[in-house]
């Protein structure tokens, strides 16, 4: 077999795949196998495809994806643990016709932000929120997320989640959908080729309600792996995630157009 | 001459702000400073100018709404009152760091806790010396009469914006809900959003033209880069006390004791003044406007031009004398007086504060 | 000229809005005015007042100990605040309701029979505007167009047809007014 120089293979005739130039060319800091990376690069082809990169402001959480501006390439804020819908708030309320999303972890959106996540769903704030649900703590070291399932260990509950002591895993999607001001709500994963494509189809839906002015706020929640606070191999903890994730947190569209799909 | 109106602190505070063009208000609220939000409403500044007016879930989410809109290079402000402020610390320390110029109002109550709704002035050190985390000052300015209620809106924008700092109007409960005439500026316009995109180049409104991007954040994980960051706030806040320190004198030519007040101890002290004077003493007012940056020079030459003695009067126990002693270091005599938990003090008690505590002390 | 002023009664009495009329009335006057609600420890004992202050100059502290008049308009009002009148200074009262009468020897006393009179023109809601009516014949630190234009600043327009009737009301205060003892 002939030599072959990656200078042959890097040819326009080649090109299966191009990362959008909405994505930075820092290294992404996300464990390999984690669906942050994945989630980020959805959200930014969808801002390329709609034609909003100069339209666009990002608002990144505390958590893994605290530093989701650096990788995500439009106006970005940082904003405070769990506040990222008020911040959302109050740049959507000023600039009206700019495209407003937040990103945001477990823990920052259904623990220290559940406030401000459940006002401007109930407000009805015209903006995208894209949740990544991975049932733990990931910065910080692995401790338990509101949305840790029953008996599943963490660095805080060593011993499984104990019910009695800590209560049960939040399924706040299910719940903002409940709200008379959320739009559209839906649960996806982006562990699998498919999965990958449906999520962004669901994420370009949301960013297409805000962009259309419909009314209410568009809520995409993510169910992905964190295959080092599980303490498993990246295969070891998508196949985990399905068999034990998927159960509880069930995929698919909880709400559309307004409206709740029955099921 | 501007319009003559007969209106409580809150009020003219409010009118002022959607006379300079603010762009939006976002608050919560509480006594003593609900009638912010409630003439904002009733007014219907939307119609009048286009600013906006969010009631916010609670102080903590005003505040996060204030820190998004003011990234966007926008002219926002929110009002509340100590506790709601206390709430809103850690909002103030990410604003801080991130340099977003924002105007914050605090009409400040008894506390400590929940307190009570009377006014007072035990928010000094909450105020003037950083409040949150991380090594931060506000720019703060303290009116001492409904006028400079009003007055102080647009001067604390345009503070804030000159220098991308937050700045504070600290008032009380009684500044907040007296009755007095108050002169109202002319409206003032907005800016549009091309101005404001042309004008302030670092907000975060949607990516430049030229490619590019703005990010706000006060994150910086690398500690070298971090002192660096902290470092250039550091030297913006040396400018402004450098350049930013107002303050109004009071009959002090001649003063041999001078009373250090501001707000509404001051209005109080002024009477205190002139009944010390009936009895022939001669003291004089000093009256820091801006709380920070803190008039120490203008103490330092009242201290060589022979000033024997300083009183220090606020509704506190004793926060604002800390200032006057290091203004002073050791050369003459500083004391404080004031009563607490939003009991305020007469102009005889100030008198009697003074005969005791200085100039017979 | 600097004229401190403390009003105070029961709440409903129409003390603040008297005070803010008085101080509307000023303005129109150019003067410099405050007008301060109850504040402070004497807020306790379930009675409104409010001090006015009206000055040629700038008005010092809002809050006083002393004043050169007090309007007092019940019996929990008096106890308070007939010491509180300067030596010299002006006490009126409304003696409705009133079980002690003021006692001072060194002060000008004067009565309004203000909710009398009131009644009496059928209309107990402008009692405040006939004792208005009455200090401002004692003291008249505004005139009364003045006033007429601080009462129309001060009610919203939907009440602008009632303005007659306060006129009348403070003009029948002035002309009632009773001395008690002048020193």
């Amino acid at each position: 077999m002939a030599d072959i120089n990656i200078q042959d293979i890097i040819k326009p005739e080649n090109l299966v795949y191009k990362k959008t130039r909405l994505m930075t060319d820092k290294t992404l800091s996300y464990c390999p196998g984690c669906g942050h990376g994945t989630t980020h690069r959805l959200i930014m082809e969808v801002v390329e495809e709609l034609g909003m990169e100069y339209e666009t402001i990002g608002v990144a959480p505390v958590g893994c994806s605290v530093l989701a501006y650096e990788f995500m390439n439009v106006d970005m804020q940082e904003a405070a643990h769990g506040r990222a819908p008020a911040v959302a708030t109050g740049i959507k309320r000023l600039w009206p016709d700019k495209l407003v999303f937040t990103y945001q972890g477990d823990g920052d959106l259904a623990a220290i932000g559940t406030g401000e996540t459940i006002h401007a769903c109930n407000r009805g704030e015209n903006i995208v929120i894209v949740f990544i649900n991975n049932g733990i703590y990931g910065m910080t070291g692995g401790q338990m997320a509101p949305t840790t399932l029953v008996g599943m260990k963490t660095s805080t509950t060593p011993y499984g989640r104990d019910v009695e002591m800590m209560g049960n895993p939040l399924k706040i999607t299910e719940l903002v959908a409940q709200l008379p001001g959320t739009y559209y709500v839906t649960r996806q994963a982006v562990h699998t080729p498919s999965a990958v494509r449906k999520a962004k189809r669901a994420i370009k839906k949301a960013f297409e309600n805000q962009l259309n002015k419909k009314p209410g706020l568009s809520f995409v929640e993510v169910v992905s792996n964190c295959n080092s606070g599980w303490k498993m191999s990246p295969v070891d903890a998508n196949n985990w995630m399905e068999e034990n994730m998927f159960p509880f947190y069930n995929l698919g569209d909880i709400k559309v157009d307004g409206k709740l799909v029955t099921k | 001459m501007g319009e003559l109106r007969l209106m409580k602190g809150n009020e003219a505070l409010a009118e002022a702000a959607i006379r300079a063009g603010v762009d939006g208000y976002f608050g919560y609220p509480i006594t003593p400073q609900s009638e912010v939000i409630e003439y904002l409403t009733a007014e219907k500044p939307y119609e009048r100018t286009g600013m906006v007016v969010l009631q916010a879930e609670s102080e903590v989410a005003s505040i996060n709404m204030l820190y998004g809109a003011g990234a966007t290079g926008k002219k926002v402000m929110t009002s509340s009152s100590s506790p709601g402020i206390s709430l809103m610390q850690e909002g103030i320390s990410y604003i801080a760091g991130a340099e977003i110029p924002v105007v914050l109002v605090n009409v400040v109550r008894g506390g400590p806790g929940l307190g009570d709704i009377q006014p007072s002035q035990s928010d000094y050190f909450q105020t003037t010396k950083g409040g949150g985390h991380g090594d931060y000052r506000l720019i703060a300015l303290a009116p001492s009469s409904v006028q400079e209620m009003s007055d102080f809106v647009p001067l604390a924008f345009e503070l804030a914006f000159k220098y991308r700092n937050p700045a504070i109007i600290i008032s009380d409960g009684a500044i907040g809900q007296m009755m007095e005439k108050v002169e109202l500026f002319e409206q003032m316009p907005r800016l549009t959003d091309e101005e404001i995109r042309e004008k302030y180049r670092w907000a975060t409104n949607g990516k430049l033209k030229d490619g590019t991007r703005r990010v706000i954040t006060s994150l910086d994980l690398d500690p070298h880069k971090l002192e660096e960051h902290n470092l250039k706030l550091q030297a913006k806040y040396r400018e402004i006390e450098e350049k930013e320190v107002r303050y109004e004198m009071l009959q002090c030519e001649d003063a041999e004791y001078i009373i250090v007040a501001y707000g509404l101890s001051a209005r109080i002290s002024q009477k205190a003044i002139q009944l010390l004077r009936e009895k022939g003493h001669k003291v004089g007012l000093l009256r820091p406007i801006t709380i920070w940056p803190f008039p120490k020079k203008q103490i330092d030459e009242l201290v060589k031009k022979g000033v024997k003695g300083f009183l220090s009067v606020e509704m506190s126990a004793g926060q604002m004398v800390e200032d006057v002693k290091l203004a002073v270091n050791g050369r003459v005599k500083v004391e404080h007086f004031g009563r607490l938990g939003g009991v305020i003090h007469s102009p005889e008690e100030v008198v009697a504060a003074m005969e005791n505590k200085i100039i017979g002390g | 000229m600097t004229e401190e002023i403390i009003i105070a009664g029961f709440g409903g009495q129409g003390v603040l809005s008297m005070g803010k009329i008085l101080a509307y009335s000023g303005i129109m006057q150019d003067k410099e005015v405050s007008w301060m609600p109850s504040y402070g420890p004497e807020m306790r004992g379930g009675t409104a007042n409010v001090t006015v202050i009206i000055s040629d100059e700038r008005i010092s502290s809002p809050i006083l100990e002393v004043f050169d008049t007090a309007i007092i308009l019940n019996q929990q009002s008096m106890d308070k605040f007939e010491k509180t009148v300067k030596p010299g200074g002006v006490l009126l009262y409304d003696p409705n309701g009133i079980s002690r009468h003021p006692e001072r020897k060194d002060i000008n006393i004067y009565k309004i029979e203000g909710a009398k009179l009131a009644a009496e023109m059928g209309n107990l809601k402008i009692f405040n505007m006939v004792v208005l009516g009455a200090f401002l014949a004692i003291k008249p630190i505004v005139n009364l167009e003045n006033v007429m234009k601080g009462l129309k600043k001060s009610l919203p327009e939907r009440y602008h047809k009632l303005l007659p009737l306060n006129e009348d009301a403070i003009r029948l205060g002035m002309k009632n007014v009773i001395t008690v003892q002048e020193v």
